[in-house]
């Protein structure tokens, strides 16, 4: 049993950034992911643009490449890269004897490697490589990242749409907390498909230009890819070990909208259970948030309801907030974890990144978005001691979670 | 704690030519005291002379006295300590771009740099050491003293040339005198405690000491302890300050033999001189100089002048009493300086 | 063993941002800070580029949370502004027992009311008040009213090297056992006075300055603060602050050549850095960047060049000048310039000497030129050098497990930071 889940390590690939210190860089340089698309043939490919990640899958697999296994999805590969980053800064030993876990989360799955199937079967439906549509499965990813770390002790797959890797995460640490696990790689990966474009496409929420969260003129959302993971440890493992700490998870929640598949309540009540339901468990007051990282997709539906939701928790006192899609894009199922990375980055060097585009305040909000690179607290700058972060999902499915800055002190007492 | 092997002295007073304390004293009626100079060639190569100005060159003779005064040749270090740096050539350039920006001459410029006294004499010496210069008014000499000290602690240093060094136009009197500092009418220096009216006698000097690790065959003195303190929002206790400062030194006020004192004959400031003296140092004996050398930010460099050579002669010379009490002995002497009672400065020199 | 000396706090304003974040982000985005003078009434409008910091005196105000009263220079605004910001991040208000300092460097002081008044000055009483700001101190005393610092209080002025010299003297003081703590750092605004100063000496760059270029033309001078909170481990222990890095060693030599001019053979440069390198107890190997002087002067950079090559042998760190970005914040400059030696060892990175292209004749080697990212920097070293030839060199290393055996709160940046390359997961099993 762990009253405290800590996180020990860190990674991330993403259209910013091949790991933490690349993303980090581009966070501070306020340097956007997003660009043509390039990485498939697609009749879009002028027209919408997309946050990909700089690394094609060929390079993707050479560098993994020791691993010997083929035929890998992108979503796997992103996956491995990214959960292997972050397990070699937590520094563990697989061998320690503490139980392990993986939970990752996707949405869609070994899909870039199903369309090359069916475009070969629509052709000849004796055609088609079949190795192709094996790895269609959500769960192929994860086993195959569970492979790659040695991870046995526990191992699963989370797929709630765009809230999927906050869930893994939560799911992560209420695994700690009730001690069936000591250590747990939570996180998520998603590469882009031509498959996901179109299907948010048909939805008409991309927006041609890049998007705008939290503009009055915003148009809708821009897809991304990429992959983040965190290593989560228990008290006893982190004292074990003397680690170095990066922050802990103080409070979490996960609220349905129930009110429509794919849109948000006008009212926000989804999103605004989730943060009361993160913030009551954190014991936190609602002053005591030092930045929000919102969802903030740039869809019209989504940043009222979720700029409303904060209006009517905070009142007058909305902590300085940002959506970080501008830069990564929307990374779906990953998006949870890579703005966890995100968050706790901003903890760690005690600075808000920017909400990219913001031009024109939304006229129905009184609040507006952190729109340079901001120290945040006016008393305490470069201190960012709880980071709030939102991550929503189609069919209503809400998640808050809040991480928080520890000192050495605290945690050896 | 450092030991004074050696001073020089360019001031109102003749200071330049006498051996120890002058005993003749300079008398004037005037808006300020202006330095005696000393001839330059003495101590300047003239051709290196003609292009400096009036402050650079009182700091060159000054800190040369002072290196023969002590037999140095090569300190470990070089620390000056200005109020203002050279008046004469800020004020020149201020008033060239305040007409216009035109032909600007680049020399009063450099000159302008605070820092131009100890490079010059670091120059005149090829001395490739330490060197700073503080600029925080009347701490400015004090940090100076303050930082030597340290060098002798952290042993980077076994001789160092400090010193303080500021200058008056007539021009700054007259934009100073506007708000409050000076006398606004000439005064007679020796009488300057006779009719309290507002504002200072205003002065100038550049003093130079030579603090060595070791004392010399003819040390004056030793400089045990440094102490400023800035009084902000009331910050300031005395109490408390001088309680510390001579407990950190093995003191209490009744070991202090002679207390030298700022007056300056400024009805607003003087009375903080008397009450410190009432409070905490009742009886005893009490002396000031700046009738002598007149109030500028580094004139406690003056101070620290008497107090040496009082410890080294030990003669207590009577145009420096401010009472009539003599001192029991020549042992330690406290110096206590305030401006505008926010810049709060305590030195401590002993005998041996 | 001497004390240790960390730095745990930091606040800045510059002509390309006006707090640390966006200092940051210019550097990373290789946007440099200047521009046309906009602020300054002169002749020489058209003929200079400054790094000006982009707000008038009003905007001054309000960034500092000052309110609009007649007394404060720009100077001290701009001192306000970088200093609030590092108190406030090295907790400096918090644990008011600890013997706290500041050590503030500047040299042309309230110079920028005192021109525009001094014809008032002269003639009427209506800009009295300014007459009290024009000094040195006045910056200072204002910083420290504003913060409540009072346990030791003094102004540095030796010329461009004034803010390293500031901060040497803080750790001296902490070292010493006099504070336990100190806000180091200066601050210089632009004046008519110095630009006309530098004007005459005929160092000033009409174009982007181009530190160590054959074709280097003078000096871009600029404005602005920066402030460094630094203290002890006994210290950090009370204040449980997290070190950015360490300010590991510090020299000062003084060239005793000329007033203005470097020595061809860079003796000073060479022995400050010198005697930072010797204190440090690091091997000239071990610095991986030297964040150099380097003001686009024919004197000062191949002085400082040769001084290097001196040093260093064949094995020279990267170097670069960040004046491009910044402008020669003249007393600020050793200050500014450790604030962004520190980031190098925080994120990892070494800034580019912008405007390079051609290689000085007499040196063999040359400056980044672009954005190096993701490459080891473990110890910078930071040179300041003035007129009188006073310079100074500060060495700054990052934190690690392996220097930190005592270091409460050991730094925790690493573990971002080394990453590297994905890909290998074996390592685990090590």
């Amino acid at each position: 049993m762990s009253k405290r889940v800590y996180i020990t390590g860190i990674g991330i690939v993403c259209a910013i950034g091949n790991d933490v210190p690349e993303t980090l860089l581009s966070l501070l340089a306020a340097r956007s992911g997003i660009g043509k698309i390039t990485l498939f043939d697609t009749i879009h490919k002028d027209v919408l643009p997309l946050a990909e990640v700089k690394m094609s899958t060929s390079r993707l697999l050479q560098e993994l490449e020791h691993t010997g296994a083929k035929y890998l999805t992108r979503t796997a590969l992103l996956g491995m890269k990214a959960a292997g980053e972050a397990v070699r800064s937590a520094g563990f030993r697989k061998t320690d004897g503490y139980k392990t876990g993986l939970i990752s989360a996707t949405t869609v799955g070994g899909m870039d490697r199903s369309e090359d199937f069916y475009a070969g079967f629509l052709e000849n439906p004796a055609g088609g490589r079949l190795i192709d549509i094996i790895n269609h499965d959500c769960g192929d990813s994860t086993e195959r990242i569970a492979d790659f770390l040695g991870i046995k002790d526990f191992v699963t797959t989370i797929s709630t749409a765009c809230s999927s890797s906050v869930n893994a995460i939560m799911l992560g640490s209420n695994l700690i907390k009730t001690g069936q696990l000591d250590r747990v790689v939570v996180g998520g990966s998603d590469s882009v498909t031509k498959f996901t474009l179109n299907g948010f496409n048909t939805l008409m929420i991309l927006d041609k230009t890049g998007c705008h969260p939290f503009d009055e003129n915003r148009a809708g959302l821009t897809l991304g890819e990429g992959a983040a993971y965190l290593v989560l440890e228990s008290e006893a493992c982190v004292m074990a070990g003397h680690k170095k700490v990066l922050g802990e998870v103080s409070g979490y929640g996960n609220a349905n909208d129930a009110f429509h598949q794919t849109a948000s309540s006008p009212d926000g009540t989804g999103a605004f259970l989730a943060m009361s339901k993160a913030l009551k468990m954190s014991g936190l007051d609602s002053a005591e948030i030092d930045y929000i990282n919102v969802h903030g997709t740039g869809t019209q539906n989504n940043d009222l309801s979720e700029g409303i939701a904060m209006e009517r928790l905070f009142g007058e006192h909305v902590p300085p907030f940002s959506s970080t899609k501008g830069f990564t894009g929307h990374t779906l199922g990953a998006a949870g974890a890579v703005e966890a990375v995100i968050s706790i980055l901003s903890i760690e060097h005690g600075v808000i990144f920017p909400n990219l585009n913001f031009t024109t305040p939304m006229k129905e909000l009184r609040i507006r978005p952190v729109s340079a690179l901001n120290l945040g607290h006016a008393q305490i700058p470069h201190e960012i001691r709880h980071v709030l972060s939102n991550s929503f999902g189609f069919g209503g499915n809400n998640s808050s979670i809040i991480f928080s800055k520890c000192e050495a002190k605290s945690i050896e007492q | 704690m450092a030991y004074i092997n050696g001073i020089g002295i360019v001031s109102p007073q003749l200071t330049v030519e006498s051996k120890g304390f002058p005993t003749e004293v300079m008398e004037y009626t005037a808006d300020y005291l202006k330095c005696i100079e000393p001839a330059y060639r003495n101590y300047i190569d003239p051709i290196q002379s003609r292009r400096m100005s009036r402050l650079i060159k009182m700091g060159i003779a000054a800190a040369k006295i002072s290196m023969a005064d002590a037999g140095c040749t090569m300190p470990d270090a070089i620390i000056t300590g200005t109020g203002l740096g050279s008046v004469e050539d800020t004020e020149k350039i201020l008033s060239d771009i305040t007409k216009d920006e035109k032909f600007l001459n680049p020399t009063p410029f450099i000159q302008s740099t605070y820092n131009t006294i100890s490079s010059q004499v670091a120059i005149q010496l090829k001395c490739h050491n330490y060197n700073s210069t503080y600029v925080h008014r009347t701490f400015s000499f004090e940090s100076g003293l303050i930082d030597s000290l340290m060098q002798m602690e952290e042993h980077t240093a076994s001789q160092i040339l400090v010193g303080a060094i500021d200058e008056m136009t007539m021009n700054h009197l007259q934009i100073t005198r506007r708000i409050g500092q000076w006398k606004m009418e000439p005064v007679n220096n020796l009488r300057l405690l006779e009719n309290m009216t507002p504002g200072a006698l205003a002065g100038e000097g550049a003093a130079f000491f030579v603090l060595g690790k070791e004392k010399n065959g003819s040390a004056y003195a030793n400089l045990k302890d440094v102490k400023t303190c800035i009084n902000i929002k009331g910050s300031f206790n005395p109490n408390k300050e001088i309680s510390t400062f001579l407990g950190n030194n093995g003191l209490d006020a009744r070991d202090i033999d002679l207390l030298i004192l700022g007056n300056n004959g400024d009805c607003e400031n003087d009375p903080i001189y008397a009450q410190f003296a009432d409070h905490y140092f009742p009886g005893k004996a009490l002396a000031w100089y700046k009738h002598l050398c007149g109030e500028y930010h580094t004139a406690t460099g003056f101070g620290l002048y008497a107090a040496a050579c009082i410890l080294k002669n030990r003669v207590y010379p009577e145009i420096l009493h401010l009472n009539k009490v003599q001192p029991k002995k020549f042992e330690n002497i406290l110096i206590y300086n305030h401006f505008r009672n926010t810049n709060h400065a305590f030195l401590l020199v002993q005998g041996f | 063993m001497p004390k240790r000396i960390f730095i745990t706090g930091y606040g800045i304003i510059s002509c390309i941002g006006s707090n640390i974040p966006e200092n940051l982000n210019s550097l990373m985005r290789s946007a440099p800070g200047t521009g046309p003078l906009l602020h300054v009434d002169t002749i020489l409008r058209d003929e200079v580029l400054v790094g000006e910091v982009p707000k008038t005196h009003q905007e001054l105000f309000e960034l500092a949370g000052v309110a609009p009263v007649e007394g404060y220079s720009r100077n001290a605004l701009l001192g306000i502004i970088a200093a609030t910001e590092a108190s406030a991040h090295g907790r400096l208000g918090e644990n008011t027992g600890l013997k706290t300092g500041l050590i503030s460097a500047t040299t042309v002081g309230g110079m920028d009311r005192c021109e525009l008044f001094y014809k008032d000055f002269l003639e009427n009483d209506s800009r009295n008040i300014y007459i009290d700001s024009y000094d040195c101190a006045d910056s200072t005393e204002k910083i420290a009213a504003r913060l409540g610092i009072h346990d030791f209080v003094t102004t540095i002025s030796t010329a461009c090297s004034s803010a390293a010299n500031a901060i040497m003297l803080g750790a001296r003081l902490i070292r010493n056992g006099r504070l336990d703590r100190a806000l180091v750092g200066g601050c210089e605004s632009l004046t008519k006075f110095h630009l006309n100063g530098f004007n005459a000496l005929k160092i000033l760059d009409k174009e982007p300055c181009k530190p160590f270029d054959q074709h280097r033309a003078g000096i871009n001078l600029g404005e602005g603060a920066a402030y460094l909170v630094i203290e002890s481990e006994e210290s950090m222990l009370k204040t449980r602050n997290t070190p950015l890095c360490e300010l590991a060693g510090w020299g000062n030599a003084c060239e005793a050549y000329h007033q203005t001019a470097s020595s061809p053979d860079g003796e000073g440069a060479f022995m400050a850095m010198k005697a930072a390198l010797e204190m440090s107890g690091l091997k000239p190997a071990d610095i991986d960047y030297i964040n150099a002087h380097g003001t686009g002067t024919d004197n000062n950079d191949l002085s400082e060049g040769r001084a290097i090559e001196r040093l260093f042998g064949d094995r020279i760190p990267k170097v670069s000048s960040t004046k491009p970005f910044t402008g020669h914040t003249t007393s600020a400059a050793g200050s500014t310039e450790a604030i962004l030696s520190v980031f190098c060892l925080l994120y990892q990175v070494i800034w580019p000497n912008l405007n390079f292209t051609e290689r000085i004749s007499e040196l063999g080697f040359t400056p980044v030129e672009k954005l190096l990212t993701g490459i080891p920097v473990n110890a910078v070293m930071s040179n300041s050098f003035g007129f009188g030839g006073n310079d100074t060199s500060l060495i700054f290393r990052k934190v690690n497990a392996s220097n930190a055996n005592n270091v409460n709160n050991a730094d925790n940046a690493d573990n971002a930071n080394n990453a590297g390359n994905a890909g290998n997961a074996e390592n685990i099993e090590n």
